[in-house]
Parts: structure tokens; C-alpha cells; sequence
């Protein structure tokens, strides 16, 4: 009862006439923010912070927050209309998005993308409501042990059930982890893999040069030399009957959705995870409960949906260890908790009971950014589809100048934009050859975070490896790991046996 | 009473400053044309960004510059991106740069070809501290007990901290120095990171800075053994300091801006002056009291003396650790 009344005073801040103007100015930039690759919620959120003075520190809040959730709607719309992930977050969204949007269903993606996006946001949303206090003890139960096989875990369900080519994918993960490494080691301090004594690569190999390479890049290269005058994409058409098909279409994938959003909040919450292990979880785990696996990878739609609830859950999640313990998940609440810093606030277990209004203001608002969200993005659908009906020439002139920009301006090192361009026809030559690209991008993620928590946890055992097992949590998630990477490789087996047998027969 | 007196320190180095750059005229007249870069030697989101953007929204919000000043993050390679970005801006009178200790570590350490004597030295801010803390259910009240833990545990005793090599896993050289322990130093990735894992059990012990593990401290999940400052800390009134226990082990993280080789001196006078007056602001002072920084301010010859002095004893400090 007493939450409620809570939250009751919570919608009375973020439903002012002034909270909700923020909340659709908000979301409406975030949206198109996270849609342009190479600029993401991190940037959208640097770019405002400065600024949120002019507003008390509860609507500023709330304009950050309707700005992260608008880019991670908006991180659907590149991966699935030019096949480039705006965030490491939205990888996975491509694997299904993308064909979709070549079969001429892109609406339908885009639906699907959204209405998704709202239900694992609104899931979230509801169980940050009920248990974000005690599950701030969840998040500090996890070590470097457990860290690291949360990690593991991700990258099996990955090779386990990506499969086309278990030898491809595995060759393109150890080239990924290959590249995570170049920089500055956080263990030792020393430099590693500095090609050509080249200072830009202290700083490492960012995710968005390397994704905006080989995808962006990479795909424009490919497709001109494939498709010389056949338009890349069949083009879109957008009626309102179609939008109450998808939402049917959508209603359908309940199992596959709250599955996500209770995933993606729980991964989410874990500080060092985010959402890019959660949107690739929940991908492996809706092929494998699938009753068509087949289709995954050719424009399911369940393909699209999964990632996307499971990456707007777990922004949701991200939240709570920020508030709770002032631990930031992802670079992106990192800069929202230095903007509460910046207003005088503690983050940490103190705040919920010191600032109510302001916890509780922000909680509402996230309802709220959330409904606005789906809203703004359902209307701009037919927006985004009438982009893809430019003719061929010019939309991929277009895509090369925005990979260009995308890519330098994070930074602004032309460094970058000449990695980019080499990745991006390395990329173009691994896909000729039938190499798949997400194992090697999500490996330069995923990667250092394995690393560190690997080389943590044996400096904290004296080089124990058994501790990884000794520990429930982590001893499960290696467990469950096994499990994931066995499986199809019995399948393989299986289906070897019977290939085998058959003629004999 | 310290404050005050740092303050008018302050202006009385400020005015010194000025009277050493007084002959042109220009001195009072020159403001920025375009808006002005600042430079942040860490990544986003990190203790160090998040102070630099406090100063800038404080400079913004209180019209101290004519023109924006634009944050940039150049935290690669422990600020040797920043560091050689600043090298090449020579005589640029539109960059300034937001320091922290590895201003100087980090020349020491790798072969970046920088020399920090060339850069302009603008003003320091702030010291920020360091305390030895441990979790709240251990058995460890002072700094013996913890000695004695430590000791009892031969070398598998966990110590959280940064990166190697930067000022965390300094201070933990200092005091295993001090007290010749043999403590497992565990690198994270920031400060909240290794406050974390002390309040959930996966470390032992951490040096964080006050501001990070403050919210801990106040829901009582961490407890401080001693500050590595020479005077009590006011939000910790009863941690004793390691000068009162009798160990000469002070460490302070510093907050500075610097300029450019070559910078215009008038331009140099209109940087410094702004930063006076951002030290002078009520909402700076209530920040570095609330997070128990030291609002230290200090310009001119006397923060290059300090500079070259911090980076002696660094070199010695790295030197003592890789041999150790």
C-alpha cells in the first residue's frame, strides 16, 4: 500500500504539464538519436546533461531517461532497415530484422521492434517497481566469478544455437576476442597490440568501428557488387490495416516476450552485464523453446521480438544497481549518475529513503517515456519505411556518408574513420567467404568484459580455476553453459549418425 | 576557518600572478572568440568526468565564460590520448585540459614523448582524499586490527582497487611499504566497481575515495580505519589519519586545469580568473564539503612547482613498485 502511495506521488510529478512536454521532446530525440548509427543514448544523454540545469532536478531526470529509452527504441530502426546495429544492445535485432526487411516486411519489423520495446520496457518497468529495493543484494552477490560466467553463458547460447557454421563462427569469435584486446590492459596497465606504434590504438578498437565497418560498410559493398540495378530492398508498404496485422502478429509472442523482459531486467540489473548479453540470451533461448528454429535468421518475427523486449528490459535493469548501490550498468547510466551528482544528489541505498520524490518521480516517468515511446515511434513508422523506397544509388550513398559521420563523430578521431573503412572491407571479403559477422562484433564486447572478470577472480583465488565452479552462482551459469554448447553438437551428432546409417540401410 | 584562508591565499596568488603578466593591456581584454574545448583525461562517466562537467554546468549556470565551454573525453590510454592531443594544440588559446594524477603517472610510465613542464599550468581546484576502508560485518575496527588481518592472512588478503599503476594501486604500494604487508591487489574498473564488490564480500579492503563509497558509508555498509591525509576529514570526524597513528602516508588526487604550451598570457589571465570565481561559488564549496574534497586553489609558478614536485615522488613511488 504504502508503494502506491508512493507512486501515486511519483505520477503527480511526471504527469505535470511541464514532465510530460520533456517526456515526448525526450524520447522523440532519443528516437532519432539511436536510429542514426554510430550515435547512441550515450551521446544523446552527454549532449543534454550540461543543460538540465534550467529544469529542477526531478524533470531533468526524466529528460534523461525518456532520452535513453527513445534510443533504445530508435537502435531497432538501423539494425533492421540498413542492417547496421546503431549499439552493441541491438546486434542481435539485425539476425531476423534485416532479413524481414529484404523480404519487403520492414513495417512489420518496425512494429514488431516497437510494440516489443514496450512490452519488455513496461514489464521492467512494473518489477523495478515492486522489488527494486531488495534486489539491490542480488546485484551485490556478484563477483568477478560470477561476472565472468554470466558472460560465458551469453557467448554459449551464441555458438550453441547460431549455428549455420559451428567452425565459421567459432574462427570469427577468436578474431573478435583477438581485436577486444588491443589497448591498454586494465590488469597489468601495459600496452597491447599497438599496430604500427599507432597512438589511436591505446585507446582500443571501439564496438561502433568495428560494427559500422562490417556492416555498414562492408554490407554496401556487398550489395553493390551483388545487386548492381535490383533495389536493395523491396519496398515497404505501411497501411493502418497492416499496423493492426503486426500488433495481431505480436500478440501472438507472449511466451517469447515475457520470457525476454524477465531475462533482459535480470541481466540487466547485473552491473557489469547490460543489455548486450541480454538481447543475445533471449534470442538463443526463443530459438531453442521455438517450434520453427528453422526460421530464425530468415525473418522470424519472433526474432526481432525477443532482442528487442529483452535490450528495453534490461536499460530498465540498469537503473536499479545506479539508484541503488550508485553503481552505473552501462556507460550510459554512468553519465546519468553524474548528472544526479551534479544536482546534489547521493545515488546509493540512501536515496530511496532521503529523495522519494525524486526516486519515485522518476520511476512514474519511466511508465510514462515508456507509453510515449511506442506512441512517437508507432506514428514515425511510415517515416522510416518511406526512407527505404529512395532509389538504391542514393540511399547508399547516403548510408556511406552517415557510417562516415556516425563513426567520427563519438570520438572525432580520424583514426576511427580509417579503421572503419579497413573493417569495413575486411568485412566485405568475410562475407564473401561466408563468414557470419555477429560472433566477431559481439566478441569485441563481450571479450574484455570475460577477460577482466576471468584475470579478476584468479588474482582474487591465488589461481584457483576451481573457484569459478566452487561458487553456486557461478557454477550454475557454467553448468547451464555446458548445457547450451552440448546441445546442438548432440544434435549434430545425432543427425550425422542418421546420415550415416540411412544409405546403409 | 580553512576555507577562508585558502581563499584568500588564493587571490593573493591570483593578484601575484597577474602583477608578473601586467605589462600589455591586453591582459584585461582578451575573451574567447569560439567556444572552448575541455579537454577530460578519463573516459565518460568516471569520477574525473563527472567533476569536470560539474565545473562546466557551475560555469555555464553562473555565466563565468563568454563563450560555451565544451566537454571532450579523451580518456585512452590513461590520458596519453589527452595528453599527446594537448602537445599538439601548442599555443592554442581555446583548449584546456581537466587534470588528474595521471598527469603525471602516465609520461612517467609509458613513452608518450610529453613533457608536462611545457604545458601552462592554469589552477588547481581540489585535492581529492583517500581512505583504507573495509566492510561494515568485518571484525576490523582500527588500523592494527587490520594490520594483524592482513598479516594472518599471508598474502591472500584482497585489496580492491583502479588500474594498475594508477593511484589506487599506489597507495596500496605505500602502505604495504609502510607496515611490509603482502596484500593480492584485484584491478577494477572504477571506483564504484571496487566500493561494490567490498560491500558484497568479493574483496577485503579498498583506499576509495571519499565520494565513492559515501552512500555505503551512510547506509552502513563500510566502515573507514584511517584517512592517508594529515588532518581529520570533517564528514569522518572520528577516523583517525595515518600522520595521527604515526605513519607518514599521505596520498591526495588532484584536480587542476592546465593550457597548452605557448598559451597567450592574457588568455591565461582570463582562465585563471574564471576559475577564481568558480572557486568562490557557494555551489562548489557545498560540493567539496558534502564529498570531502579539499578546495585547495592554487595558479600560476606555484601549481607548476607542485606539479614537478607530485611528479618527483611518483617516479620514485613507481620506481619502489616495480622492483617490489
Amino acid at each position: 500500500m504504502e508503494l502506491l502511495g508512493h507512486l501515486a506521488d511519483g505520477f503527480a510529478t511526471s504527469l505535470s504539464p511541464l514532465n510530460l512536454f520533456i517526456v515526448i521532446i525526450g524520447v522523440t530525440a532519443g528516437l532519432f538519436i539511436g536510429a542514426m548509427p554510430g550515435l547512441g543514448s550515450v551521446n544523446g544523454v552527454a549532449i543534454v546533461l550540461p543543460i538540465t540545469f534550467i529544469v529542477p532536478p526531478a524533470s531533468a531526470i526524466i529528460l534523461l531517461a525518456a532520452i535513453y529509452y527513445g534510443a533504445m527504441y530508435g537502435g531497432a530502426i538501423s539494425s533492421i532497415l540498413l542492417g547496421i546495429p546503431g549499439a552493441s544492445t541491438a546486434v542481435a535485432t539485425t539476425f531476423d530484422g534485416r532479413p524481414m526487411a529484404q523480404q519487403g516486411k520492414a513495417g512489420l519489423a518496425l512494429i514488431a521492434a516497437a510494440c516489443a520495446s514496450f512490452v519488455g520496457g513496461t514489464i521492467s518497468v512494473v518489477l523495478f517497481t515492486l522489488f527494486a529495493a531488495p534486489l539491490a543484494d542480488i546485484a551485490l552477490a556478484f563477483g568477478p566469478a560470477e561476472e565472468f560466467a554470466l558472460v560465458l553463458l551469453a557467448f554459449t547460447t551464441f555458438v550453441g544455437l547460431g549455428g549455420d557454421d559451428v567452425l565459421k563462427t567459432i574462427i570469427m569469435i577468436c578474431l573478435g576476442l583477438a581485436l577486444s584486446t588491443v589497448g591498454l590492459d586494465l590488469i597489468s596497465g601495459q600496452p597491447r597490440l599497438i599496430f604500427f606504434d599507432e597512438p589511436g590504438f591505446y585507446s582500443g578498437i571501439s564496438f561502433l568501428v568495428l560494427a559500422i565497418g562490417v556492416y555498414g560498410i562492408g554490407e554496401i559493398l556487398y550489395t553493390i557488387e551483388t545487386q548492381k540495378t535490383a533495389p536493395q530492398v523491396t519496398p515497404a508498404k505501411l497501411t493502418f490495416t497492416e499496423l493492426w496485422y503486426g500488433i495481431k502478429e505480436i500478440n501472438k509472442l507472449w511466451k517469447t516476450m515475457s520470457l525476454g523482459s524477465f531475462l533482459g531486467f535480470f541481466v540487466g540489473m547485473l552491473p557489469a552485464a547490460g543489455a548486450t548479453p541480454a538481447a543475445l540470451m533471449s534470442y538463443g533461448i526463443a530459438k531453442l523453446t521455438s517450434k520453427t528454429p528453422e526460421k530464425f535468421g530468415k525473418g522470424a518475427i519472433e526474432g526481432v521480438a525477443a532482442p528487442e523486449t529483452a535490450n528495453n528490459a534490461a536499460s530498465t535493469g540498469s537503473l536499479l544497481p545506479m539508484l541503488t548501490l550508485g553503481i552505473p550498468g552501462s556507460p550510459t547510466t554512468a553519465l546519468l549518475l553524474g548528472g544526479m551528482v551534479m544536482w546534489g544528489l547521493v545515488p546509493g541505498p540512501m536515496l530511496f529513503i532521503e529523495q522519494p520524490d525524486f526516486v519515485w518521480g522518476l520511476i512514474s516517468s519511466l511508465y510514462t517515456a515508456n507509453l510515449a515511446a511506442v506512441l512517437v515511434n508507432l506514428a514515425l513508422i511510415p517515416l522510416f519505411v518511406w526512407a527505404l523506397r529512395m532509389p538504391f544509388t542514393v540511399l547508399c550513398s547516403l548510408v556511406f556518408v552517415l557510417c562516415l559521420v556516425g563513426g567520427y563523430a563519438p570520438s572525432q578521431k580520424l583514426h576511427d574513420v580509417w579503421l572503419i573503412v579497413g573493417f569495413g572491407v575486411a568485412g566485405y571479403l568475410l562475407r564473401k567467404a561466408d563468414y557470419p559477422m555477429a560472433p566477431l562484433v559481439l566478441a569485441l564486447v563481450l571479450g574484455p568484459l570475460m577477460e577482466k572478470s576471468f584475470r579478476q577472480t584468479l588474482i582474487s583465488e591465488q589461481g584457483n580455476v576451481l573457484a569459478f565452479i566452487e561458487r553456486p552462482i557461478s557454477g550454475t551459469f557454467i553448468a547451464i553453459s555446458v548445457i547450451f554448447f552440448a546441445l546442438p553438437l548432440l544434435k549434430h551428432v545425432k543427425r550425422w549418425l542418421k546420415r550415416d546409417l540411412s544409405p546403409a540401410e | 576557518m580553512k576555507t577562508r584562508f585558502t581563499r584568500r591565499m588564493a587571490m593573493a596568488l591570483a593578484a601575484s600572478a597577474g602583477l608578473m603578466m601586467a605589462g600589455p593591456a591586453a591582459a584585461e581584454e582578451w575573451a574567447p572568440q569560439k567556444p572552448v574545448e575541455m579537454v577530460i583525461m578519463a573516459g565518460q562517466g568516471g569520477g574525473a568526468d563527472r567533476l569536470a562537467r560539474l565545473f562546466q554546468s557551475i560555469i555555464q549556470k553562473e555565466g563565468l565564460s563568454k563563450m560555451p565551454i565544451l566537454p571532450v573525453n579523451k580518456g585512452g590510454g590513461s590520458g596519453a590520448e589527452a595528453l599527446r592531443y594537448l602537445k599538439d594544440k601548442s599555443g592554442d588559446n581555446h583548449v584546456i585540459m581537466a587534470t588528474l594524477n595521471s598527469y603525471y603517472t602516465t609520461p612517467l610510465r609509458t613513452d608518450i614523448g610529453v613533457n608536462i613542464e611545457e604545458f601552462t599550468p592554469i589552477a588547481r581546484m581540489a585535492l581529492d582524499t583517500f581512505v583504507l576502508w573495509v566492510n561494515a560485518d568485518s571484525d576490523i575496527q582500527n588500523l592494527d586490527d587490520y594490520v594483524a588481518a592482513v598479516k594472518a592472512a599471508g598474502g591472500s588478503w584482497k585489496m580492491g582497487g583502479t588500474g594498475t599503476g594508477q593511484e589506487d594501486s599506489l597507495v596500496t604500494a605505500m602502505l604495504q611499504n609502510e607496515f611490509g604487508l603482502d596484500i593480492t591487489y584485484v584491478p577494477f574498473k572504477g571506483g564504484g566497481d571496487v566500493a561494490k564488490n567490498l560491500v558484497g564480500g568479493h574483496i577485503d579492503s579498498s583506499v576509495n575515495n571519499p565520494s565513492e563509497a559515501l552512500g555505503f558509508y551512510q547506509a552502513g555498509k563500510l566502515r573507514p580505519i584511517a584517512a592517508f591525509t594529515p588532518d581529520r576529514i570533517e564528514v569522518f570526524p572520528d577516523t583517525p589519519t595515518m600522520t595521527e597513528l604515526g605513519h607518514d602516508l599521505v596520498y591526495w588526487m588532484q584536480r587542476s586545469f592546465v593550457a597548452p604550451a605557448g598559451m597567450d598570457p592574457a588568455a591565461v589571465a582570463y582562465y585563471t580568473e574564471m576559475f577564481e570565481k568558480l572557486n568562490a561559488t557557494e555551489e562548489w564549496q557545498t560540493y567539496t564539503q558534502e564529498k570531502a574534497l579539499m578546495a585547495d586553489f592554487l595558479t600560476g609558478q606555484e601549481l607548476q612547482d607542485y606539479f614537478l614536485e607530485e611528479r618527483a615522488k611518483h617516479d620514485e613511488l613507481l620506481g619502489s613498485m616495480a622492483e617490489g
